[in-house]
């Protein structure tokens, strides 16, 4: 497969960035921001949103969709990433559909696909317990309850928990519990950490379900989810969701490493701008040799990481059997180069840099939270090295 | 059955009658590349042969026209014939700069006559050339070369001295920038000479490298006579010439970065693997492992860059920018791979001379990638270049 994007896609890029600059400019967040507002995102945004096919790019038309992929997504997360644009195409969609189309019963996927794809049902996926991504690490347990089940711990860190009408919780039915998977190594995929996890759809609304909102360095939306006897419906096959997990993961982390990129793109732009226009020592600060060459190394990290974000996408879409390689491969790259392109913003703007008002502080806020989602650069990078067998 | 698998088939039925066994398995050491040339001295008969047969074929060239020696095959039929000779494990028949490097501007900016009368002989590796860019006064600042061609009415006079010339004392063509014009401004006093080093006046020294080889040349012009038939363009325009063939060469350059498909060569991982042993289903050694993968995480991200470019220039996009981020990368990644090996290797990856080290290899190749980021343009000059033409920074006066 080509590795370019198709007429089509190209126009949906255009479209989608030409959509974020105008109606979601870095201003939209900062509004949000100094506002406090509860939601997070704008609801209107986001009914427009879905009116463009945005919330059912990979969902087929049965469900609602536009039958497109993910390199669909990735497209529009690139260009939601360049404004720092908020809404729920992370969590509801790369997240929540992707689960809930990998493992939901046809009733099910009825259910919720259709309502998720006209921007009216918000979904998420409550995975972590901690601050870090460990997958494998659930000690929330789910105990059979008549027909339903019956689910108590705490989850952290559940982006768009908050608001999420439907929250699809990793708990466990049997197998070890935190203690076990702790010994037996860092996310090891077929450790007995992973054995026995199941997939629930819990309402927010039910008895049991206490949700509070969790306020982040980069302005967007994160919850925690303590659940006490609340009552989960199964999706999937009990005791055995940890490849669909895996997989979700993997969509989700394709998807963020293409916010990610279009986040590095627009500060990195903005600040070859600054090169550009400032002037010390009477000259413009572009140049000095010792920016030009620093600016010159992110250009080249930059393009490496469009190679990687596509190659992931693309995998995911042709469910080409090394797609999981590919998506720690994405994210390992992509995090380096954010983090380079986000540290430099701001050394490259001077004192500027480090104020509120200039804009490449916000970027950096959200590079390193977008960083630490589902995995930052050493977990992925671990995780490389034994997907490669080493 | 469709035109390609009949082609195929008769590619693979040729290939498997006319490759001789002996290159039909991976080369132990350098010695063993075929270069041709006048005076070449072939390493066995098979290698004669097979350079014969393949030469005969127009496949040692085979995209280029049949006219100038190629074997006029459409890129699908390349990429089938590359892979068939991939899947039998056949050498390559002939290693050589002028394919390389001359080849393409001659085909750009040469005359009709010019490219009958050379490019042939580039195709059946009878006539073997060599590169006259840099000089002692001028390498990365190339335009300020001073080597003169001074028009005598029937010929050019040719003085100076060049350097670096890679296997300038094995060559029997160079390829040649000299000034025409010492008056006019440095990139507009430049011509593109070509002419025999056989040649009265022409003379050279080989330079011993940090590696032991000795590959490359100083090179002395002494009152040369140059007929005016070898001049390639137009006089004064040769700097578009040597930046069109620079551009090749770059690209060239990057591809040791990426990991070539189907390689038999043992690969970094299976030597660290062998040399740093497994535990618990881990490389047994945390501190190299971290390493290793953030390398094949490069590695891999530049290999797909590779790729989408040349995707991207399929689908009509200008190679142009992309050219210097290849060569920067493409030749820093390569470095590190080579330090890595050395890393894995130990103390045995450093062995000099002797069987047990297969006459030191592995240190040989690790000292020669260093000037993967030296040849062709250093490293800063690349980034020189991407940040005023890609990033279009502002330049200093
Ligand atoms: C193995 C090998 C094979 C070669 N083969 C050939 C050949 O066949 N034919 C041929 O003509 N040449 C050949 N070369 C020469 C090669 O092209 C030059 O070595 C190269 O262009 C650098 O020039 P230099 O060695 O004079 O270094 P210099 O230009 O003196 O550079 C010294 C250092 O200064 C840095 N520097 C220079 N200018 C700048 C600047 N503007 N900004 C920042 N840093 C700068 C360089 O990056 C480098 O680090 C070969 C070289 C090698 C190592």
């Amino acid at each position: 497969m080509a590795l370019v994007l198709n007429e089509e896609q190209h126009l949906l890029k255009s479209s989608a960035e030409a959509f974020f600059r105008e109606r979601a400019p870095v201003t939209a967040l900062r509004a949000l921001r100094d506002t406090a507002d509860p939601t997070g995102f704008s609801r209107d945004l986001w009914r427009e949103m879905a009116a463009m096919g945005w919330a059912g790019t990979f969902l087929p038309e049965e469900y609602g969709g536009i039958g497109c992929g993910y390199t669909e997504l990735g497209v529009v997360m690139q260009a939601a990433g360049r404004t720092l644009a908020a809404s729920p195409l992370f969590a509801t969609v790369a997240l929540g559909a992707s689960a809930v189309l990998l493992a939901g019963s046809a009733e099910q996927k009825e259910r919720l696909l259709p309502a998720v794809a006209a921007g009216e049902t918000l979904l998420t996926v409550a995975l972590q317990e901690g601050p870090h991504h460990r997958p494998e690490r659930v000690a929330t347990s789910a105990v059979a309850n008549g027909e339903g089940y019956m689910l108590s711990g705490a989850k952290t860190y559940v982006p768009d928990g908050h608001v999420a009408d439907v929250i699809v919780v990793v708990a466990r039915t049997a197998g070890a519990g935190d203690e076990e998977s702790a010994t037996s190594g860092e996310g090891a995929g077929d450790s007995a950490g992973t054995a026995g996890l199941s997939l629930f759809l819990v309402d927010r609304e039910a008895a049991g379900v206490m949700i509070e909102r969790r306020s982040m360095a980069d302005s967007r939306n994160m919850a925690e989810v303590r659940l006490d006897g609340a009552t989960g419906e199964l999706l999937g096959t009990a005791g055995e969701a940890w490849p669909v997990i895996d997989t979700v993961i993997d969509r989700a982390n394709a998807v963020l490493a293409a916010e990610m990129l279009g986040s590095a793109q627009a500060a990195f732009e903005r600040t070859m701008e600054y090169l550009k226009t400032r002037e010390q020592f009477g000259a413009l600060i572009g140049t000095f040799q010792a920016l030009q060459h620093r600016a010159a190394q992110m250009f080249c990290e930059i393009e490496l990481s469009k190679s990687v974000v596509l190659k992931a996408l693309e995998a995911i879409d042709a469910d080409a059997p090394d797609a999981a390689l590919c998506a720690s491969l994405a994210k390992v790259q992509v995090s380096d180069m954010l983090r380079l392109v986000s540290d430099e913003a701001i050394q490259m703007h001077g004192g500027i840099g480090m104020t509120d008002e200039e804009d490449v502080g916000l970027y950096l806020k959200r590079a390193r939270v977008a960083q630490q989602m589902l995995g930052d650069e050493n977990c992925h990078l671990d995780r490389y090295a034994r997907l490669r067998g080493y | 059955m469709d035109e390609l698998e009949q082609f195929r088939q008769e590619t693979r039925a040729w290939l498997e009658a006319n490759c001789p066994a002996s290159m039909r398995v991976p080369m132990k050491t350098e010695d063993e590349v075929c270069w041709g040339g006048r005076h070449f001295e072939f390493s066995s008969d098979d290698q004669r042969l097979w350079l014969q047969r393949m030469g005969e074929k127009g496949w040692t060239v085979p995209d280029w026209p049949v006219q100038y020696g190629g074997g006029g095959l459409d890129r699908k039929r390349v990429k089938i014939l590359h892979e068939e000779m991939r899947n039998l494990g056949c050498r390559s028949p002939l290693s050589s700069l002028g394919i390389l490097l001359l080849a393409p501007a001659m085909l750009k900016y040469a005359s009709e006559e010019q490219k009958l009368e050379h490019l042939p002989k580039i195709a059946r590796g009878e006539i073997r050339w060599c590169q006259g860019y840099s000089e002692p006064g001028s390498g990365s600042d190339l335009a300020s070369l001073s080597t003169s061609a001074v028009d005598m009415g029937d010929h050019y006079l040719v003085n100076g001295a060049k350097i670096w010339t890679s296997y300038g004392d094995k060559a029997d063509w160079i390829f040649c920038l000299v000034r025409t014009d010492p008056d006019a401004p440095k990139h507009e006093g430049i011509s593109f000479l070509l002419f025999d080093m056989e040649s009265e006046g022409v003379s050279t020294a080989p330079i011993r490298l940090i590696s032991g080889a000795s590959p490359f040349c100083q090179t002395f012009f002494d009152n040369v006579k140059v007929p005016k038939a070898n001049l390639v363009g137009e006089l004064n325009k040769g700097w578009t010439i040597a930046k069109h063939l620079l551009q090749h060469e770059r690209s060239s350059a990057a591809s040791l970065g990426a990991t070539a498909p189907g390689s038999r060569k043992q690969s970094l991982q299976e030597m660290a693997v062998d040399a740093i042993g497994m535990k618990d289903g881990k490389l047994d050694d945390p501190i190299f492992r971290q390493k290793l993968a953030r390398f094949h995480v490069r590695e891999q991200a530049f290999t797909l860059t590779m790729q989408r470019v040349g995707d991207e220039m399929k689908a009509g996009a200008d190679p142009g920018p992309a050219s210097s981020l290849l060569k920067y990368y493409g030749s820093e990644t390569n470095k590190e791979r080579r330090e890595l090996m050395i890393a894995a290797g130990g103390l045995d990856a450093l062995g000099w001379e002797g069987e047990e080290f297969e006459e030191g290899r592995l240190a040989r190749s690790w000292l020669r990638s260093k000037a993967n980021s030296i040849e062709g343009g250093t490293s800063e000059i690349q980034l020189n270049i991407i940040a005023k033409r890609v990033l279009g920074l502002p330049q200093a006066d």
